[in-house]
């Protein structure tokens, strides 16, 4: 594709979600796409800003906004669904709204116009396309029936995201289903991890993680594909705690959705960092059945 | 009895006095059944003016924010935006139960580093936020959990005990500083408004 994007990693693929940084990178690569760092971003303040302060919440954003105005990229790739949202929602106020855009301007130190777009990593290879995925394939994921699971906030809220259906979506399954793979039907596609509550409220992590993980095995699925860093933490790294509470549960392996992509083109699992999950997730481990996991 | 000027403001931009009580935002909740009040609940509380009990329910900080409530309802009502405002509210009161004082602190731990550093130290936030939470109940258990993680993030690359920095840290505590001042003088900025309670 030789494209050259905007890329804003936000604090966790600097951090304990490197994994997802890696994959990213690597997958993209294949299909010639380069990502350029944002010079001097800032964290878009996570929950914990639009919790306790919405103005400070949209400050960061778009503090970060103006900074891709200002290098002059036409879009700007958020793979965290969080910073995501939050640099959309941003972006809408700047657009919608004279006085507040203003405002933002003012607090942020720098011109202010919303030209810049925010894509999650699902529109990254929804415009690769299926006929090109589907060429550069070179190890067709046959084994995978994967759960493809959206969270919340990839599709919600549906007017600042505006991306796929919020109830139903299905374009993950579109680009797992041009490397091969198959996917299942289930119930909790767009239901909450627990997201940020990781560290100050576990127990509800395990419960809602364990709901997700359960339904997931239930409608036969041999893996979870997800497309977000705290969703990858709670399915992935917390599948030990939740399976301590609920022992009944299998060992169910979490990929990034740009892993699948990656081995599928022929990438090596360390290349993309599977090897760096906690639950095992070789490939070939798929076509073993669940209880011998 | 409360007086609130700027925060009637943001609720009802955020659509509150849409809300027809339809309970679609407690049903698709994925935390309204561990809830004290559930959304709909703290919508109906909000839209009434009695704001004093929206502010001193658990809920509010138990709300994952995961937008379901916003993006179902039928009437465009902000639910999640509203859960922010009367949670912003309740923070700059510095209201927060006992119970849910974990989860403040982890908030305030997560901002303080970004504050510093215009990124998330997670080494950092982690030891603040242990340490806040120990001296506010000297219970053990929460120094110690998940003390065995650390050498296996270590191991797959993923703990990095300096995180990065941005580049523009003078910016950042301007940012903080000119949106901690709007807060405050709207904490201040109180007209009467009738509460009514019960």
């Amino acid at each position: 594709m030789n494209l050259l994007l905007g890329y804003y990693p936000g604090c966790a693929l600097h951090g304990s979600s490197s994994d997802y940084e890696s994959s990213i990178q690597a997958c993209l690569q294949a299909f010639k796409i380069r990502l350029v760092e944002l010079n001097g971003w800032v964290c878009c303040g996570a929950s914990a800003a639009h919790s306790v302060n919405p103005l400070l919440s949209k400050s960061l954003s778009a503090r970060n906004l103006a900074i891709a105005e200002r290098e002059g990229y036409t879009e700007l790739l958020a793979p965290c669904p969080l910073c995501s949202m939050e640099l959309c929602k941003a972006r809408h106020t700047i657009l919608e709204d004279e006085e507040h855009r203003k405002q933002l301007s003012d607090i942020v130190e720098l011109p202010l116009q919303g030209k810049t777009r925010v894509i999650n990593v699902l529109q990254v290879f929804e415009s690769i396309g299926q006929a090109e995925l589907r060429e550069h394939v070179k190890q067709p994921l046959t084994e995978v029936r994967a759960a493809c699971y959206y969270g919340c906030l990839l599709t919600r809220p549906p007017k600042v995201v505006e991306f796929d259906d919020c109830e139903h979506p299905n374009s993950m399954e579109g680009i797992l289903e041009a490397l091969g793979a198959s996917t299942v039907k289930w119930n909790f596609a767009t239901e909450c991890c627990g997201a940020g509550m990781t560290l100050a409220r576990e127990e509800t992590v395990i419960e809602l993680s364990h709901r997700i993980l359960a339904n997931a095995v239930a409608h036969g699925a041999n893996c979870i594909v997800v497309a977000c860093p705290m969703c990858h933490v709670n399915l992935d790294m917390k599948q030990e705690e939740t399976r301590k509470a609920h022992p009944e549960l299998p060992q169910l392996p979490v990929y990034y959705l740009s892993d699948l992509v990656g081995l599928a083109v022929g990438l090596k699992e360390s290349q993309l960092g599977v090897d760096k999950h906690f639950v095992p997730a070789e490939l070939d481990l798929l076509s073993e059945p669940a209880e011998t996991r | 009895m409360r007086k609130a000027g700027s925060f009637d403001k943001a609720v009802s931009a955020l659509r509150i006095e849409r809300c027809y009580q339809c309970g679609k935002c407690s049903a698709g909740c994925p935390m309204g059944s561990v809830m004290d009040a559930p959304p709909h609940r703290i919508m109906q509380w909000v839209g009434r003016g009695a704001i004093d009990r929206a502010v001193n329910a658990e809920s509010i900080w138990l709300c994952v924010s995961c937008q379901t409530c916003t993006a179902r309802c039928p009437q465009t009502v902000d639910t999640a935006g509203i859960m922010d405002e009367v949670r912003a509210l309740a923070w700059r009161e510095g209201v927060c139960s006992p119970a849910m004082v974990r989860t403040k602190l982890f908030l305030e731990a997560f901002l303080d580093s970004v504050r510093r550093h215009g990124r998330l130290n997670e080494t950092e936030l982690i030891a603040k936020y242990k340490i806040r939470g120990f001296l506010s109940d000297y219970k053990m258990a929460l120094l110690l959990k998940d003390s065995m993680l650390a050498p296996r993030l270590i191991k797959r690359g993923k703990f990095r005990l300096f995180g990065g920095k941005s580049g523009d840290r003078d910016v950042i505590k301007r940012i903080f500083d000119k949106c901690e001042k709007v807060a405050a003088a709207e904490a201040n900025d109180k007209t009467p408004k009738e509460a009514h309670h019960g």
